[in-house]
């Protein structure tokens, strides 16, 4: 290359300091130009200096070190930049709901109803939603867990031939129908038998949703579980189902409850088949076969929807938000904390 | 397998014979009680799976069928939802106009993101920053929609004037982007919150993919002096073409299907208007929700038929997508 004029093998190449001050230069170019073209929004500085740092790193970089390297940079630092706008919206989105859901999130506030509280008003609180969401989830999981892990340990001890192959396809679609669905699905039934909306309607159409998350990830684990397993039991004239029991399950439990725990937090989400099912209910009703019910996600919609903009409503509204989002988060650490400690050792 | 059909209480040193017929049986496996309950009960389990899904379109299409009998209008191209007249009149037609075109501009604005987020975890970030990365962008995946709604509604919304005004200022000539003013709870509104929310699951199919491309590949460029960007648009990005094109697909289809943060932040007119910064449309998850409240039987029925359409769509949608993914690779997406 005519470039490398130089005694060295290497070409010419940038300090390695030269990004942190094309960054840093760019956020003050950025800023200036927002202070002295008049610009409100802060995030229109953030696109300028954005901007200046791609266009200023190919600059200097086809400058010094030729345009591939150039081209190089900016693409190192176009994916910066897409990283860098992923986060803002999951900090902002985590900063608002914990700052404004602290506001009201007391014991009060998770055990009380909102029974006799306008929505306008201040008080009240989530505790016939919080109830109403265990119950439903609770019923959703002892339906969809069973069979979602059995038709993973189907499709991975037994399953060979057209109908292991139906399942798996399936399985597969099925993880895409919309929560919505689900809910029209359980609807329809309802409709033709005349039937008030109840508790145990959203667990049916949540449990439709829970078991194709269970299939896949239970049969991820199960086709971790080393072959040499399942043959040394066999060889000892173990029966199948007792391998299945008492070796293959155990060996891969860790994986399986993640999993499980997973698709509760996903399930544990859902408003729409709820919204649809459920119907909401302001005043406590501990029965899941009988009458409407609220939980947490519908809560938060309707705190939202039906409020007409009342504060009180908003605070209660982020309250929930957060004891929903608290309640997914721990969920989703404490699987993967279990995922970590029982991993299946694969000898790799 | 036939190791399982061994019998295991032969009595040395002289087992007895078994009888010709009890020989068949062993041969066929699954001779004990248990083998057959528990054989029995998880192929039950899978059949009951697709049993569901089988239920899931024969009672929505009973009831949908119901509905459009009913209705007055033409079901697909009637631009009204008045499901409380005698007769009913109601049509899907804004209704795949919102979807389709919320959902694709989301994915235009998520998959070029995503798909450099891939590539920053697999390919760009200090290995130390990884892990974190991949973790921050499973929490982004693991909040649920409503959040997403209340978030979009009550904090984005505000955000979204300068742009908007921006967008009319520059670009309001080409009718697409003009503005009147009124509060940015719009198409465009929701395919940006919408492209946040599916971005977690493309980056995670694509980090799969983008995982699995061979090292002798990307060694092979470097070799021939290659720098980081070449590697990966010459060896990265052919390998993990067909995955990011299915996971984009994935993402698709949830936003498609996509119900509270729509039904939050949009606020509907049952209309087609050709700018995205004007109120109007609204989508098949989106009228679900919000017409459910005041709906009577017969709205209920036709919303089913709404739902049942969005069913179809998705289904084509994730169908194809799986395909495309079986083809390539065993590789799902399912727990992303």
């Amino acid at each position: 290359m005519s470039t490398a004029a130089a005694s060295t093998l290497r070409g010419a190449s940038l300090p390695k300091w030269s990004p942190y001050a094309i960054v840093g230069g760019s956020i003050v170019l950025g800023v200036l130009i927002g202070l002295v073209g008049g610009l409100d929004s802060k995030v229109q500085w953030g696109l300028i200096a954005g901007l200046l740092y791609v266009l200023g790193t190919y600059v200097i970089a086809a400058r010094v070190e030729g345009r591939r390297q150039a081209k190089d940079r900016v693409a190192t630092s176009l994916v910066w930049v897409a990283f860098v706008i992923a986060v803002v919206p999951l900090v902002s989105l985590i900063w608002v709901t914990v700052s404004r859901g602290v506001k009201v999130l007391d014991p009060y506030f998770l055990s009380h109803s909102m029974g006799v509280v306008a929505n306008a008003d201040t008080g009240g609180g989530a505790y016939a939603a919080i109830i109403g969401s265990l119950e439903q989830v609770g019923l959703a999981t002892l339906i969809g867990a069973p069979i979602g892990i059995l038709t993973a340990v189907y499709l991975v001890e037994y399953g060979r031939g057209r109908l292991a192959k139906a399942v798996t396809f399936f399985v597969d679609v099925m993880t895409g129908i919309p929560s919505i669905v689900a809910g029209l699905f359980i609807l329809s039934i309802m409709l033709i038998f005349k039937m008030q909306p109840f508790g145990f309607a959203g667990s049916l159409a949540l449990a439709i949703l829970m078991m194709p998350v269970v299939v896949r990830s239970t049969e991820e684990m199960l086709k971790l579980v080393p072959n040499e397993l399942r043959e040394a039991s066999l060889a000892l004239g173990v029966p199948k189902w007792r391998t299945i029991l008492k070796v293959v399950l155990p060996t891969s439990i860790g994986g399986i409850t993640t999993g499980v725990m997973l698709a509760i937090a996903r399930i544990a989400g859902e408003t729409a088949p709820v919204l649809l099912l459920v119907f909401g209910n302001p005043f406590i009703n501990n029965n899941p076969f009988e009458g409407a019910q609220s939980s947490l996600p519908l809560f938060i919609y309707q705190q939202y929807a039906d409020s007409a903009g009342a504060n009180a409503a908003y605070d209660r509204a982020w309250a929930a938000s957060l004891t929903l989002i608290a309640f997914v988060m721990i969920l989703n650490l404490v699987a993967r904390g279990i995922a970590r400690w029982k991993a299946p050792k694969t000898g790799r | 397998m036939d190791i399982s059909t061994q019998t295991t209480d032969a009595s040395p040193p002289t087992p007895p014979q078994p009888s010709a017929a009890e020989q068949k049986r062993n041969a066929r496996g699954a001779t004990r009680v248990g083998d057959r309950v528990f054989l029995g009960l998880s192929r039950g389990s899978g059949i009951l799976l697709l049993v569901v899904m089988a239920a899931i379109a024969v009672f929505l299409t009973y009831r949908a069928a119901l509905a459009i009998n009913r209705d007055h209008g033409n079901f697909l191209t009637t631009f009204e939802w008045n499901t409380n007249l005698i007769p009913p009149t109601f049509g899907i037609a804004v209704l795949a106009f919102g979807t389709v075109v919320s959902s694709i501009i989301a994915m235009a604005i998520a998959v070029p993101i995503a798909v450099a987020i891939a590539l920053f975890i697999t390919h760009y970030a200090p290995r130390r920053m990884a892990g974190p990365v991949a973790f921050v962008i499973d929490l982004l995946a693991a909040v649920p929609s409503i959040v997403y709604g209340l978030w979009g509604a009550l904090i984005l919304v505000p955000h979204m004037t300068g742009l908007f005004s921006w967008l009319n200022d520059y670009f309001g000539w080409t009718g697409i982007f003009s503005w009147d003013g009124g509060a940015p709870r719009t198409i465009l509104t929701v395919s940006i919150l919408l492209a946040i929310m599916i971005l977690p699951i493309i980056t995670n199919v694509s980090r799969e993919v983008f995982r699995q491309v061979p090292q002798m590949h990307e060694e092979a460029a470097l070799a021939l002096g290659a720098t980081r960007w070449e590697v990966v648009r010459m060896s990265v990005l052919p390998f993990g073409r067909s995955g990011v094109i299915s996971a984009s697909m994935l993402g698709l289809g949830r936003a498609l299907g996509e119900t509270m943060a729509v039904a939050t932040v949009l606020s509907p007119d049952f209309d087609i208007h050709a700018s995205l910064l004007n109120p109007g449309g609204g989508t098949f998850a989106q009228n679900i929700a919000s017409k459910f409240g005041e709906a009577t039987e017969d709205g209920r029925d036709a919303l089913i038929a709404s739902g049942l359409v969005l069913f179809v769509i998705t289904l084509l949608v994730n169908g194809a997508a799986r395909i495309i993914i079986q083809r390539r690779a065993e590789y799902s997406g399912a727990n992303a």
